[in-house]
């Protein structure tokens, strides 16, 4: 099964490593190398944030400039979409970007594993948001909270319309922000796996058709560094997307 | 696909769970408490810095203004003194000169006076000289000698023509 073992799925498969069960079956704490890298991918935000800030300088040097960096970033995010009333989920915010960024970063070093190109993560991660905010939200607004699906100045003959489009928007939000991301991540390393295989292809049909493997080797470099922009941009869409959900929570309007 | 094994998910949610709470914990309790005094005590030193540097550009703009005043009150003074000496001088020389003129006057008329007393007294001997030589003149022609009177009303009249 030579053609299946360098299927660019490959990459996506979840191996067991520690705390198997008998014959290889997945238990609920066997270590995966999903769970190798979700450690990583902690350990690499408490080493900047925590290792970066150890000396609390006055001049930042250039660990913990990135982490002052990373701090302002989600704080101005949260204060400019959320507002004052935003201040004390902050914490849970920085946390969701800063391990959705770790998880994607790591996820670019060839022959690691990306923990966020599974829908399963990334869903727990959305669904979380989801639930939290909309307690957030009943919590502050109580049964006001359900104006939010008859918006105010819609005549009352379209309720019937409205109210049930208003519904499944927002059930269908935590659909969309975990299928966004992890289809990002699945996509992106996918499309980067089949261009190398291209590479290694052409080069072996020898002759004058090896130098034509130099085609795909671009195109991969020029799409690797197209994915460390995205590896980014979804980590910050991810958490631009929680800060405006709980904005609506926050600052409901009460008429 | 390996990501619809379901097979894979208890596991992954277990770790998700273990690794972003942990994650939470240590953010929340330590590194952005952390972050944040260091990031408000830059923000704090700065603002106290420049508050620092107005406080003494106050006092700097302070000092000049007092070092002006001090140097126009002591041009002032200056301008007093010298004009007050100035006054003195010319008072103390106009006195002096005064002074000086008076006993020139003085001296002049004195010199006029004894003078016009030399000049009596010249006059007066003249006069004498002038009778003498007269009567011995008369004397060695005559042979006599005239009288004192006679010689002497001649030399008054003589004397008056010749002033006249």
């Amino acid at each position: 099964m030579a053609a299946e073992h360098h299927s660019p799925l490959e990459q996506f498969k979840v191996k067991c490593l520690a705390f198997c069960g008998d014959g290889g079956q997945l238990q609920a704490f066997s270590f995966t190398n999903a769970s190798l890298f979700m450690v990583l991918s902690a350990l690499c935000a408490v080493l900047l944030m925590v290792y970066g800030m150890r000396q609390r300088e006055l001049v930042p040097g250039r660990l913990q400039s990135v982490a002052e960096l990373s701090y302002e970033f989600v704080a101005n995010m949260v204060r400019e979409n959320v507002g004052p009333n935003g201040r004390q989920y902050f914490p849970f915010i920085f946390t969701l970007f800063i391990f959705v960024l770790m998880a994607n970063m790591l996820g670019m070093v060839p022959y690691s594993f990306t923990v966020t190109s599974h829908i399963i993560v990334t869903f727990a991660l959305a669904i979380t948001v989801f639930l939290g905010v909309t307690v957030v939200a009943i919590a502050r607004n109580g049964i006001h909270f359900f104006t939010h699906f008859m918006p105010a100045g819609v005549p009352m003959w379209l309720a019937p319309i409205i109210v049930p489009i208003e519904i499944i928007s927002y059930l269908s939000r935590p659909i969309s922000l975990s299928l966004r991301l992890c289809a990002n991540m699945l996509a992106g390393h996918t499309t980067l796996k089949v261009f190398a295989g291209f590479v290694a292809s052409m080069i072996g049909m020898g002759g004058v058709l090896s130098a034509s493997g130099i085609l795909p080797l671009i195109m991969v470099t020029a799409l690797t560094a197209l994915e460390f922009l995205i590896a980014f941009l979804q980590a910050y869409v991810f958490a631009i997307l929680t800060c405006l959900y709980l904005a609506e929570a926050v600052n409901m309007e009460h008429h | 696909m390996p990501q619809l094994e379901t097979a894979t998910f208890l596991p992954q949610l277990v770790w998700l769970l273990i690794t972003f709470a942990l994650l939470y914990v240590l953010m929340a309790k330590v590194a952005l408490p952390r972050v944040a005094e260091v990031v408000d005590g830059r923000r704090k030193r700065l603002e106290q810095d420049l508050e620092e540097a107005a406080r003494l550009k106050r006092e700097t703009e302070k000092a000049i203004a007092d070092y002006e005043q001090a140097l126009a009150t002591a041009r002032a003074k200056a301008q007093a003194i010298a004009g007050e000496t100035r006054a003195r001088i010319s008072a103390e020389q106009a006195a002096t000169k005064a002074k000086l003129e008076a006993e020139i006057a003085e001296r002049t008329k004195a010199a006029e006076a004894s003078i016009l007393a030399a000049k009596q007294q010249a006059l007066s001997q003249l006069k004498s000289v002038a009778a003498e030589a007269a009567s011995e003149v008369v004397a060695r022609i005559s042979g006599t000698a005239p009288g004192n009177d006679a010689v002497s009303t001649a030399v008054d009249q003589a004397l008056a023509k010749r002033s006249a």
